[in-house]
């Protein structure tokens, strides 16, 4: 006789069980919000004055006519593009440090990657002091004979302080994911290469770029999507100032919403948020097939 | 190598290690001196007469013990929280075929697309009508089922995948069922990938900022990066000897973990699912 319960019936009934928590949870705090934001971004509230009436897309053209628009746009492409550069550029670097045949290279990596272990706001407030007028930076420089400028104070300083603040921060964690990959080129590529006369920057071109492209992928979508996130550096560091200079989207949002209590302004920046970094990674994602290499 | 290139790549190395170890050390070194002596420069690199008056200051401003106390049992719940949903749901997308698993894995996944702070302001809302703000509930709940979770279930997922099925193969022929095989034969060989997934959701519950600003009002319920912030003086500037004793207090331990499962961090990090 055949039951009900057939191996094929229970394990989909497993499936289904094991997922639940992940959907359910995905629903609840993830779907639904984001439904709501679309949905309050068509409405005027304002929590204090206990106003909540539908007016349609006023919001958006609000933020077309918002003064703050574009200098907040600005702020965050320039921090992200600058981020993402500078982030990978420097993990590639210390990767391909750490990897060559040197003792040592173990402390070295412990030593970069220390800082991503640090409490975010403790490194932060620690930097907001060395980067004061009379702070550990302009003294540094001041040895060296330069008179440093008020780094928080000024429009360009901030911004790049902003970003060498988090880089340091955060750069250990993909110069790891980078060593991995560089640990993962055969070693017989190099080899090849070599009896063929490649230079080392031919062979870094030729050999090491393509093998690590999948990492290149990854690493970027992961710090394009966390540097439209940082908002912690910039609430300690620069309260958005000086002027909207490093007032990057997620700030903007912060303060719209839960300071000037615009929920529904809020709102509307919160589906624009979403807009980009949808677009960005769906842009990343389809650029792969362009550049990044697979073995397969 | 030659030696001369040698001498150039340690120069080098050392050189950029500056500014990764020395605000860390600048930080415990100065959280000893008084006031005046913080800002002297050159920085003497050991305080001239250790005192730990600001670490006394830091518990007598703030109730700093439980608000230490909360920051570390939302990380470590919402830690094991997120071990377990992440763990299940990543095994059941690898191993086990159920009609929709792929298409139910894409929409899981395009949660990575919607960080919490695009939904802050509904999340918001919903923890106010549950009754639920000023309380540790969105920053327990949502990190677990929510946004946070997604990158956790991927990385078990890609763990999951490249256990060989024989194992399970033999577990079946013993008549155990999906649960039995997933917590006695798949879990316990996960643990390297379990081992990344923990720790970076530690440190992310225990770096959250914007979350407890928005739904934290009370002193009392306050987590450690908040409270951080929190020791200004009457016209709202930083008091820096407690300022930086209340940053070490929450930056060492997390430090001395570190540094004595260091491998174990690093390795683990690089070696599992996050190689994509």
């Amino acid at each position: 006789m055949k039951t009900f319960w057939t191996a094929r019936r229970r394990d989909t009934l497993a499936g289904y069980l094991f997922v639940a928590p992940q959907l359910a949870g995905s629903a609840l705090f993830v779907f639904v919000p984001l439904v709501l934001v679309v949905y309050y971004s068509l409405h005027e509230w304002n929590v204090l004055a206990g106003t909540f009436s539908f007016i349609g897309f006023s919001n958006y053209s609000a933020l077309a006519e918002d003064a703050n628009l574009m200098p907040v746009l600005r702020a965050t492409a320039l921090f992200s593009v600058g981020l993402v550069a500078i982030n990978l550029s420097l993990a590639l670097l210390l990767a391909v440090l750490l990897n060559q045949r040197l003792r040592g290279t173990a402390f070295f990596r412990t030593v970069f990657f220390s800082p991503v272990v640090v409490s975010l706001v403790a490194w932060t407030i620690v930097w907001q002091f060395l980067l004061q007028d009379n702070g550990g930076i302009n003294g540094a420089l001041d040895m060296a004979g330069v008179d440093g400028p008020n780094w928080l104070r000024g429009d360009t300083t901030a911004l790049i302080s902003v970003i060498a603040v988090q880089t340091v921060k955060n750069v250990g964690l993909n110069m790891v994911l980078f060593l991995a990959a560089l640990q993962g080129v055969p070693a017989d590529l190099y080899e090849a290469a070599r009896v063929d006369g490649a230079s080392a920057w031919t062979r870094f071109r030729r050999i090491t770029m393509p093998m690590i492209s999948p990492t290149i992928l990854l690493t970027s979508i992961i710090t394009v999507v966390g540097s439209l996130q940082v908002f912690a550096q910039i609430a300690v560091l620069t309260q958005g100032g000086p002027g909207t200079s490093t007032t990057v989207l997620v700030y903007y949002l912060y303060q719209q919403a839960f300071q000037f209590h615009h929920f529904g302004y809020g709102a509307t920046l919160s589906v624009l948020l979403f807009g980009i970094v949808a677009a960005l990674t769906v842009v990343q994602w389809q650029m792969r097939r362009r550049w990044v290499f697979h073995e397969q | 190598m030659s030696s001369r290139l040698r001498v150039v790549l340690y120069g080098l190395l050392c050189v950029m290690a500056v500014p990764f170890v020395f605000p860390t050390w600048w930080m415990i070194t100065s959280s000893m001196k008084p006031v005046s002596e913080i800002f002297a420069w050159p920085p003497a690199l050991f305080p001239a007469s250790p005192s730990l008056d600001a670490y006394r200051d830091v518990f007598t401003l703030q109730p700093f013990a439980q608000q230490y106390l909360n920051s570390a049992y939302i990380a470590i719940v919402v830690t094991i929280g997120t071990m377990a949903v992440a763990s299940l749901s990543g095994y059941a997308f690898a191993r086990i075929r159920f009609p929709g698993a792929n298409a139910l894995f894409l929409v899981v996944l395009t949660g990575l697309l919607i960080p919490s702070e695009v939904t802050i302001v509904p999340l918001f809302q919903m923890f106010n009508a549950w009754g639920l703000i000023d309380t540790h509930w969105p920053l327990i709940v949502v990190p677990i089922l929510g946004a946070p979770s997604v990158l956790a279930t991927f990385i078990m997922r890609q763990f999951f995948l490249t256990l060989p099925v024989e194992l399970e193969e033999a577990g079946r022929l013993d008549g155990l069922g999906r649960f039995a095989i997933f917590w006695r034969i798949a879990l316990p060989l996960a643990r390297p990938a379990l081992g990344a997934v923990s720790i970076f959701t530690f440190l992310h519950s225990w770096n959250l900022y914007l979350e407890p600003i928005v739904f934290l009002s009370t002193p009392e319920k306050f987590t450690l990066p908040q409270a951080l912030t929190q020791f200004v003086d009457a016209y709202g500037g930083p008091m820096w000897d407690v300022q930086l004793s209340a940053a070490s207090l929450t930056a060492i331990p997390v430090l001395i973990v570190f540094v004595i499962a260091q491998r174990q961090f690093i390795e683990g990090l690089a070696h599992t699912g996050l190689k994509g």
